[in-house]
């Protein structure tokens, strides 16, 4: 029970930030109009993945310099997780983008280096899958994942900035501090972040113990 | 049910009076002032609380089946 309080706080904060993303004033800002709310539910999917996807290259990290398998089982867990995310993050953005943009998928650096960015980890997944052999099959995994992360990081959040981009923040475009993210939106956003931060880890943390539970059950 | 009606009214008291200012920009007013707004509310909040149950009776049922192999393995 008491490891298990941050669990219960993910599932609080993201029902608050259902509630009140959904009543709480909003700017008034044309073409974006309510829409602005998405920045509520789309965005955090975002801040959860690359959190997830941080620990999974912090563990692939450990798995190799310690050698148990339950670190490899943790690293593998996250970045499935993560991809989820990922891949929810995307279609929340193109429907998105659809209504504000015009289109569902524009050339926006920030899109293509998703895209990028989620065929590498689809690479990881396809990998893992290949190598038949489950220690090499760790040890390759964990290796891929310490390239794989720091190139995401550059795809999705370096080569954004210096080009031109439509996301907020990015390529010379005003972040959204400038869109009057004032403190009412601020009181919604940041509990929204870190809820679904919070439920994303415990999603992974459900399939890595399940994950350890096979890995133990294969043993016997 | 107290607790919950005076929570509830503490939100909107700290919700209504941030009263949006006047613009041309078209936004789903009526649907807040008329309320409809908390049907939506109440059905996203039903579908995550849903979730939410999910994810919990999937943990408990994990736990049970980490202290089972705990105990074989003892």
């Amino acid at each position: 029970m008491k490891a298990n309080w941050w669990k219960y706080l993910g599932l609080i904060l993201v029902l608050y930030s259902i509630v009140t993303g959904l009543v709480n004033p909003v700017p008034r800002i044309d073409i974006l109009n309510e829409s602005i709310r998405n920045l509520y539910f789309h965005v955090p999917m975002w801040f959860s993945m690359i959190v997830l996807l941080l620990l999974a290259f912090v563990f692939s990290i450990v798995y190799l310099a310690v050698g148990k398998r339950t670190y490899d089982n943790l690293a593998k867990e996250l970045t499935n997780t993560a991809i989820l995310l990922g891949m929810l993050g995307v279609l929340t953005g193109m429907l998105w983008a659809q209504f504000t943009w015009g289109f569902f998928w524009t050339n926006d650096p920030k899109l293509n280096g998703v895209a990028i960015g989620m065929l590498i980890y689809l690479g990881y997944y396809v990998l893992r899958q290949a190598i038949e052999d489950s220690e090499k099959s760790a040890r390759v995994g964990a290796v891929f994942n310490i390239f794989a992360f720091p190139i995401f990081v550059v795809l999705i959040f370096i080569l954004p900035r210096i080009n031109d981009s439509l996301h907020p923040g990015n390529g010379g475009n005003p972040g959204f501090s400038s869109y009057d993210l004032d403190s009412r939106m601020r009181a919604v956003f940041y509990p929204a972040v870190l809820g679904w931060i919070l439920i994303g880890g415990w999603i992974a943390n459900l399939r890595w113990r399940m994950k350890n539970l096979e890995a133990e059950h294969e043993d016997n | 049910m107290k607790t919950i009606k005076a929570l509830l009214l503490a939100f909107l008291v700290s919700v209504v009076p941030q009263v949006t200012q006047a613009q041309n920009t078209a936004m789903a007013d009526e649907l807040r002032s008329s309320g409809k707004i908390y049907v939506v509310v109440a059905v996203m909040t039903t579908i995550f609380l849903g979730i939410a149950i999910y994810l919990v009776v999937l943990d408990r049922r994990l736990r049970r089946l980490e202290k089972e192999s705990k105990n074989k393995k003892a």
